[in-house]
C-alpha cells in the first residue's frame, strides 16, 4: 500500500500543557492525518491521555490546567482567543474510557442528547438521526425494537456503542478515543475495533490505548509517548517491527528496565 | 541480539528466547559438524565415519521440530513485536536452511559409502577446499548472527561466488574424465554430485547470512534488484 | 492445617453478636419510643379527630374548637415557603457546587452554609422580625412567615441539593461538555435531571421540618387565636405547632385532649410527606436504572 500523503486533520505545534505547576506535555509536535487511525501508546503517565484532551479543549476543564502552543484544525488555531471551545466540541468529539450513556434518558434520547443539548434538533428529523447514528456505531439492529428502553440496561460494549452513536450524531469531523475498549471484554473489544475500521472511513480517529496489540491491529500511524515527549512517530507497521528509536523498541519488546 | 540490557520484564519469556537462542545454535553447531564430517569421510574413504554422520541427522530433524514447536508457543503465548518478532521469524527461516543442509550432508555420506574405501584414488580435486569454504560460510552467517555483525553476513554473500566457481571446475573435470574413463563412469558421477551438494550447501548459508541481515537491519536484502515495482 | 470449624474462633465471634446486638438494640430503641409516643397520642386524642374538628374555627369551649385555620396557615406556610426556599436554595446549591472555584473561599462558605443550618431556629425569627416584618414592611402576614421559615430551610436545602450534585459522576459531565454543550445546557439537561431524586428527597425533608417550627413563628408573629382564614398572602395567620401551644396551655383538659389530637394530625402529615418523598425517590430512581 502506498503511504496516505493525504491532508492533515490535525497539526499539533509545539504543545505544552499541565497542571499547576506541573508541565505533564512538554512539546508536542504531531501531525494527524485526515481519515486515518492514529494510535498514541506509551507507559502510565506519559501524558497520552492529557494530549487527547487537548485536542478537543477538555484539558482546560479541569483547575488549575494550562495550555500552550498551538493546534490547528482546518487551518484554524484552536487555542486563538476567538474560538469558543464549546462549539469546537462539536467538530471534535470524544468518547471515553468508561461508557457513561446519560442515566436518565433512553437510548433514543441518549443518541439525540448531543443535539438536543445544543438546541439542534429538528423535531423531524429526530428518527432519522437516530437511525443513522446507531447504524454507523453498529448497534442499530440490537436496539431499534426497544430505542425507549434506558441507556444503561445496555450491555457494557453496547453502551460504549451508544455512546459513539451519541458523539456520530453531532456530525464531527475527528473522533478522539480515550481507551475506549478497557473496561470491555474481548469480544466487545473486538466488535470496536472492527468498528473503527468501517469509522476511518468518514472520520479522522485519535486513539489512545495501553494495549500494543490494540494499537498495532487498529491503527495506520502510531505515535510513542514517553514522560510527556513524542518519541517517535511512524506507519504502525513499521513501529512494530522495526522502530527507529530503542526506547520505542524497548517499550514494544517489554523491555521496561 | 536478544542478550542485552534492559531484559524483558516478563522473564519466562526472556527465558524462552533463550532456549530458542540455545537450539538454534546447537543446531548449527551440529550441521557444521556433519558438514566436515561428510567430507572427510568422503575423501578419506571412512565408510563408518559416514554412517555416524547419517545418524546425526536425526538429532539434526528432531532440533527443527523443537525449534518450530518453540517458536510457535512465543508467537502464540507472547505476540512478540520488533526485534523479538524478527528474531522468531529468522529462526523459523534458517531452521529450514539448516536441516537442508543436513539432508546435504546425509547425501555426500550416501556418495561416500557408495565409493567405498578406495581411498585416494578418485581425484577430488577442489572437494576438500569447497567443503571447507562451505564450513566456514555456515559457521561466519552463525557467528554473524551471535554478535549482530552485518559486515560479516556480507562477507559471507561474498563468498558463494567462489563455491560456485569450484563447483563449475569440478563440473567439467568430471565431464572430461567422464568422456575419457567410461569404466568409472558412475564414480565421476558421485564426485559431480558431491561438489552439486556443495554448492547448494553454500546457497542456503548465504540464504542464512540474509535473513542475519533481516535481523540485524530489519530490512529484508533478499532478492537484491529483482524486486519489480507494484506501483504505477 | 488449621481447622475451620465455628467454636474455634470463640472470641471474634463472641464481639461480633455483642456488636450486632448494640447495633439492633440503636435501631429498636429509638422505634419502641417512637411507637409509645404514637399510641399514647392516639389513645388520648383519636376520639377528637373527626370532620368537625378539621373544619371548626378555635373556640372557647374545647369541644367545638377546631384546627381549620391553623391547618390552613400550615399548608399556606408550606406551599410559601417551598416556592422561595426551593428554587434559591438549590440555585445556590448548583452554583456553588458547578460554577464555584474548589479555593479556600469555597471552603469557607461552605462551612458557614453548615453552621447557618445549625443556628437555632429562634434567631431566625428575630431576623424575620427585624427584616421582614419591619424593616421590610410586611407587617405580620403569611409571607413574612413564609420567608422567615424559607430562611430557616434553606441552608438544608443547600447542602442537600450540592450533596445530590456530588452524586453526579464527572463522567457524565465530561460527557455532555464533550458533546459540544455548554456549562449551563449540561447541568440543566443531564446533571440536575440526574441528581433531581436525592434533590427532592432533601428538600421534602427539610420542608418537612419547617412544618413543625414554632419558635421563628411566634416571633414573627402568628396569632394564636384566629377566627379567619388568611385571604392573601399579606393576611394574619395561624399554624398548627402554633394552635398546639395554644390549647397546651390552656388549663381544660379538653383542650389537652384537642391538643393531642392536633399532634396526631401534624404527624400524620409530617410522615405521608416522608413517605411521598421516599416514594418519589424510588420511583425516579427505578426509572433511570430500567
Amino acid at each position: 500500500m502506498t503511504s496516505d500523503a493525504g491532508s492533515t486533520a490535525l497539526s499539533v505545534s509545539t504543545l505544552r500543557a499541565g497542571f499547576g505547576a506541573a508541565e505533564i506535555l512538554k512539546g508536542i509536535n504531531l501531525n494527524i492525518r485526515s481519515q486515518q487511525v492514529t494510535a498514541i501508546i506509551g507507559p502510565s503517565g506519559c501524558g497520552k491521555s492529557t494530549f487527547i484532551r487537548t485536542l478537543n479543549r477538555m484539558h482546560e476543564t479541569s483547575g488549575e490546567a494550562w495550555v500552550k502552543g498551538t493546534v490547528m484544525l482546518d487551518g484554524q488555531d484552536i487555542y486563538a482567543p476567538e474560538v469558543d471551545p464549546v462549539l469546537l466540541r462539536r467538530r471534535v468529539g470524544m468518547v471515553f474510557q468508561k461508557p457513561n450513556p446519560f442515566p436518565s434518558m433512553s437510548i433514543r434520547e441518549n443518541v439525540l442528547a448531543g443535539l438536543r443539548l445544543t438546541h439542534r434538533l429538528k423535531a423531524d428529523a429526530a428518527d432519522a438521526v437516530v437511525e443513522q447514528a446507531l447504524t454507523r456505531a453498529a448497534l442499530w439492529g440490537e436496539v431499534k425494537d426497544r430505542l425507549a428502553a434506558p441507556g444503561l440496561s445496555l450491555s457494557g460494549g453496547q453502551q460504549q456503542r451508544l455512546c459513539i452513536a451519541r458523539a456520530l450524531a453531532v456530525e464531527p469531523s475527528v473522533l478522539l478515543m480515550d481507551e475506549p475498549c478497557s473496561a470491555l471484554d474481548p469480544i466487545a473489544t473486538a466488535r470496536i475495533e472492527d468498528l473503527i475500521h468501517v469509522l476511518r472511513e468518514r472520520y479522522t480517529i485519535v486513539i489512545v490505548t495501553h494495549s500494543m496489540q490494540q494499537a498495532a491491529r487498529v491503527s495506520n500511524q502510531t505515535a510513542f509517548f514517553l514522560m510527556g515527549e513524542l518519541v517517535e512517530v511512524d506507519e504502525t507497521s513499521r513501529v512494530f517491527s522495526s522502530p527507529k528509536d530503542p526506547r520505542t523498541e524497548d517499550y514494544i519488546t517489554g523491555r521496561f528496565g | 541480539m536478544l542478550n542485552r540490557t534492559p531484559t524483558h520484564t516478563d522473564r519466562e519469556f526472556e527465558s524462552e528466547l533463550g532456549h530458542l537462542r540455545q537450539r538454534l545454535l546447537r543446531m548449527s553447531g551440529r550441521v557444521e559438524q556433519m558438514i566436515n564430517q561428510s567430507a572427510k569421510a568422503l575423501v578419506m574413504g571412512d565408510v563408518d565415519l559416514a554412517r555416524a554422520t547419517v545418524l546425526l541427522d536425526r538429532a539434526v530433524n528432531s532440533d527443527e521440530m523443537e525449534i518450530d514447536e518453540l517458536g510457535m508457543r512465543l508467537l502464540a503465548r507472547w505476540q512478540p513485536m520488533a526485534s523479538d518478532l524478527r528474531f522468531i521469524i529468522f529462526a523459523f527461516k534458517i531452521v529450514t536452511d539448516l536441516e537442508r543442509i543436513g539432508d546435504l550432508a546425509v547425501n555426500i555420506c550416501e556418495r561416500a559409502i557408495q565409493l567405498g574405501n578406495e581411498a585416494g584414488v578418485e581425484p577430488f580435486n577442489d572437494i576438500p577446499e569447497m567443503a571447507k569454504g562451505v564450513a566456514w560460510m555456515l559457521s561466519e552467517s552463525i557467528d554473524a548472527f551471535v554478535h549482530a555483525d552485518e559486515g560479516r553476513a556480507r562477507a559471507v554473500i561474498e563468498r558463494d561466488d567462489e563455491i560456485d566457481d569450484a563447483y563449475h571446475r569440478i563440473f567439467r573435470a568430471q565431464v572430461e574424465r567422464m568422456t575419457v574413463d567410461h569404466d568409472h563412469f558412475d564414480r565421476c558421477l558421485a564426485v559431480q554430485n558431491v561438489g552439486k551438494y556443495l554448492e547448494r550447501m553454500a546457497d542456503h548459508a548465504t540464504n542464512i547470512a540474509e535473513q542475519v541481515i533481516f535481523l540485524v537491519r530489519g530490512q529484508d536484502v533478499r532478492h537484491a534488484g529483482k524486486r519489480i515495482s507494484n506501483e504505477r | 492445617m488449621s481447622p475451620l470449624f465455628r467454636h474455634h474462633r470463640a472470641t471474634g465471634a463472641r464481639m461480633e453478636r455483642v456488636f450486632s446486638t448494640i447495633c439492633g438494640l440503636a435501631v429498636w430503641i429509638p422505634l419502641i419510643i417512637l411507637a409509645v409516643l404514637l399510641v399514647v397520642g392516639l389513645s388520648e386524642g383519636v376520639s377528637r379527630i373527626g370532620v368537625d374538628f378539621l373544619t371548626s374555627y378555635p373556640s372557647r369551649k374545647w369541644e367545638e374548637a377546631g384546627i381549620l385555620p391553623a391547618l390552613v396557615g400550615s399548608v399556606c406556610l408550606l406551599v410559601l415557603t417551598g416556592l422561595i426556599a426551593l428554587p434559591l436554595g438549590v440555585g445556590a446549591a448548583v452554583y456553588l457546587e458547578e460554577y464555584g472555584q474548589r479555593g479556600r473561599f469555597a471552603r469557607f462558605i461552605e462551612l458557614n452554609i453548615a453552621n447557618l443550618a445549625g443556628v437555632p431556629s429562634v434567631i431566625y425569627g428575630l431576623l424575620g422580625l427585624g427584616v421582614f416584618v419591619r424593616a421590610l414592611g410586611m407587617g405580620r402576614s403569611l409571607l413574612a412567615g413564609a420567608c422567615t421559615l424559607a430562611l430557616l430551610v434553606m441552608p438544608v436545602v443547600v447542602i442537600v441539593t450540592r450533596e445530590a450534585l456530588r452524586t453526579v459522576p464527572d463522567a457524565i459531565r465530561e460527557g455532555a461538555l464533550a458533546l459540544g454543550a455548554s456549562r449551563w445546557q449540561a447541568i440543566r439537561q443531564v446533571v440536575l435531571p440526574m441528581a433531581m431524586p436525592g434533590i427532592l428527597t432533601g428538600s421534602i425533608l427539610a420542608m418537612s421540618r419547617a412544618i413543625g417550627e414554632t419558635a421563628p413563628l411566634v416571633v414573627v408573629g402568628a396569632l394564636t387565636y384566629v377566627t379567619f382564614l388568611p385571604d392573601g398572602i399579606d393576611a394574619p395567620f395561624t399554624a398548627l405547632p402554633i394552635q398546639i401551644f395554644n390549647w397546651v396551655s390552656r388549663p381544660q383538659k379538653g383542650f389537652l385532649i384537642n391538643a393531642a389530637a392536633a399532634i396526631l394530625v401534624l404527624l400524620v402529615t409530617l410522615l405521608s410527606l416522608n413517605l411521598s418523598a421516599i416514594l418519589l425517590r424510588n420511583r425516579l430512581q427505578q426509572r433511570m436504572q430500567g
